[in-house]
């Protein structure tokens, strides 16, 4: 069972920020309903007092589970591959649902090709055309492949693969290759200069509108330019899911 | 019973006359509502088996549900849209419900590699990275920390994201689905990361998911110590295993997909990790082959819940109210207008129920339908000023090729019969 916190729990967590947080809230309450969230009493903040709550983690247990890689190799494991390795993985765990050459089985995923369609009506975003880091590639093989089998590959298999993968894309040209610890960083995907930093605010400014038209805002009557029953694919009751 | 069968005719008959409906106007599939015709047996001056027979007693319901009456009112999927069920979505009937807060069961489901089922005696969180002590923690050390309770909405980035190049999916339910907003109760993420101590160099913290996708954002520090929450609660109830059981984030106003669930790991570093949901996914690839990245916050927007295509208007003409919701991830709906005529003449709606900062707001507008046919749009104001823009605004902005953060002013079209349909104006 959870207890609740004493006063002087409450005070800590105050101090600890929390009253940052209870400020918020109390701001969100609607001014048509007195009382309804009575403002919390806030006393001079002491010194902030940590809980003691939870252990210190061991760096075992850490290392099991820190498995995130980042574009400067911060968390590259040990261990090596080549792509011919990689390639003979690739058509047993992966070329199923991805395709032998990461062409994407079904509505899959797809690993290859795209080049050049990134501005087209058609953009096809793979780990050749789209994704701006190599690291990205190995730490969700990493974590989450194959669908189903997480976290089943060896170091040295992960780098393989991905090897490969790198491979199908032309990023690696050589069969030969090993990719490993100390070269993946000089890896370098061709999109990576193409992603920017959220600019809406700045970019869709006209959005922020002070007075919005209220009549007679667009001449003539609305036409319509698009139904969704002409695409009909709208599920109906025969695919929803049962319930007992 | 008697009862229960001459229901269920009439929601036969009824669900022919959508069709012969639909069928006049196009082809498509609609969902309609439980019926709502009667049996005269159950009407007065008759008494009905109900108030003459006893019923369940207490506690033959030992968890309650919604009566059967009501079995419409469920959870929906898109087959077509994945590859399969495991890393899919599933979305919240919108039209079934009123107010603002989302039942726990209804809440939509956006998995990466399927439900993961937590042990909670097993449950283990791990704080680490840029810290002076690294932690790990129970669920007992959690929910013995300081809490709080927040209604938030939570909405997935790829909401509306169907409806780019034009209207799609014929039902807000599908439209707008992804969404759903509950009170959480949880604990601030900052009063954790107090207790590890962060050091001087922190800026960016990796959150993970203990599912067999090992779900992983980055979040920036300052977003973490303003208002996040590590919740384990929904509702009152502890989260249901398809939203995260036993804890979550809470993220208030930004994209979805950042509320790792199945928490199960927090590092502190200095940068960013460029993880694959920040990079090859959740980021809105413009006109211009260039993408924006960190498009965290969700721009404010509405929808009509009622009339919707799985709503129809059942009266012919007389006094209607229009429902919907609106929701801001930069703060309170300061107002919401809505149109009958396809975004020619605006007025403004009744805000009615609580009016929170990031969370949903229900809106009514009242009015005489003479029987016309209406072109329904409404348009959220939040407390910015940001005003919710048409969807061909945005696509001047970017293009039909972002997937995700589509606000855009939904149109339904009314018939004079009362069917309503997804459509575009001009």
């Amino acid at each position: 069972m959870s207890r609740c916190p004493s006063a002087a729990a409450l005070a800590a967590a105050l101090a600890a920020g929390l009253l940052g947080f209870a400020a918020a809230q109390g701001a969100a309450a609607p001014k048509s309903q007195p009382a309804s969230q009575p403002a919390q009493a806030v006393e001079p903040a002491p010194a902030a007092k940590r809980l003691g709550i939870g252990r210190r983690a061991t760096p075992a247990e850490i290392a099991g589970w820190d498995i995130d890689i980042r574009p400067d190799g911060q968390g590259l494991p040990p261990g090596k591959g080549t792509v011919k390795q990689g390639e003979a993985l690739y058509l047993e765990r992966c070329a199923a649902c991805h395709g032998e050459f990461g062409e994407s089985a079904g509505r899959w995923p797809i690993l290859m090709g795209g080049a050049g369609t990134l501005a087209s009506h058609d953009p096809v975003k793979s780990v050749g055309s789209y994704w701006p880091y190599a690291s990205t590639l190995m730490d969700y093989i990493r974590r989450a492949m194959p669908f189903g089998n997480a976290q089943s590959l060896s170091n040295d298999e992960l780098y393989a693969v991905t090897a490969y993968v790198l491979y199908l894309n032309d990023i690696i040209k050589d069969e030969s290759f090993e990719l490993n610890r100390s070269n993946f960083t000089s890896i370098k995907l061709p999109n990576q200069g193409n992603f920017v930093d959220d600019d809406r605010t700045t970019a869709e400014k006209e959005f922020w509108d002070k007075s919005p038209c209220m009549t007679n805002c667009i001449p003539g009557e609305a036409r319509i330019t698009g139904r969704a029953r002409a695409i009909d694919v709208t599920p109906d009751d025969a695919t929803a899911p049962k319930v007992e | 019973m008697a009862g229960e069968h001459r229901n269920a005719k009439n929601a036969t008959s009824r669900r022919g006359f959508l069709r012969t409906a639909v069928a006049a106007g196009g082809a498509g599939a609609l969902i309609g509502p439980a019926a709502a015709a009667g049996n005269h047996a159950n009407e007065p001056p008759n008494v009905p088996d109900w108030t003459r027979m006893l019923g369940d007693g207490v506690a033959v319901r030992k968890y309650g549900k919604p009566s059967k009456h009501e079995a419409n009112v469920i959870r929906r999927d898109v087959a077509w849209l994945t590859a399969t069920p495991q890393s899919s979505v599933s979305f919240t009937p919108l039209h079934e419900l009123d107010g603002i807060i989302t039942p726990n069961g209804l809440c939509f489901e956006r998995h990466h590699a399927g439900i993961a089922e937590v042990d909670p005696a097993d449950y283990r969180l791990i704080l680490h990275g840029l810290v002076d002590k690294p932690l790990i923690f129970t669920l007992d050390d959690i929910k013995r920390m300081p809490r709080v309770n927040r209604a938030c909405f939570c909405e997935c980035a790829a909401n509306s994201g169907m409806e780019w190049h034009g209207a799609q999916l014929n039902g807000v339910q599908f439209t707008h689905g992804m969404v759903h907003c509950v009170m959480y109760t949880g604990v601030p993420l900052k009063i954790l990361l107090d207790e590890a101590g962060l050091k001087p160099n922190a800026k960016w913290l990796l959150l993970e998911g203990g599912d067999a996708a090992a779900m992983t954002r980055s979040l920036p520090l300052a977003k973490a110590l303003e208002d996040c929450l590590v919740a384990y609660r929904m509702n009152g109830e502890m989260l249901y295993p398809e939203n995260g059981y036993p804890v979550r984030m809470v993220i208030p106003g930004w994209e979805a997909n950042m509320w790792v669930k199945w928490l199960r790991r927090i590092e502190v570093g200095d940068e960013p990790w460029q993880q694959r949901e920040e990079t090859s996914k959740y980021t809105d690839l413009l006109e211009n082959g260039i993408a924006r990245r960190f498009t965290f916050v969700m721009d404010a927007k509405s929808v009509i819940t009622n009339p919707s295509p799985q709503s129809p208007l059942d009266h012919k003409a007389g006094f209607t109210v229009l429902s919907g919701l609106a929701w801001s991830g930069r703060g309170k709906i300061a107002r919401v207008d809505v149109s009958l005529d396809g975004g020619r003449n605006w007025r403004s709606a009744r805000i009615d129920g609580p009016l929170w900062d990031k969370a949903l707001t229900r809106f009514y507008y009242e009015f005489d339908w003479d029987g016309r046919e209406l072109l329904l749009q409404s348009r959220a104001i939040d407390e910015t000023g940001y005003v919710q823009p048409t969807k061909d605004a945005l696509r001047k902005h970017r293009g039909v090729n972002s997937i995700y953060h589509n606000n855009g002013i939904q149109t339904w079209y009314v018939h004079k019969n009362g069917e309503v349909e997804n459509v575009e104006v001009s």
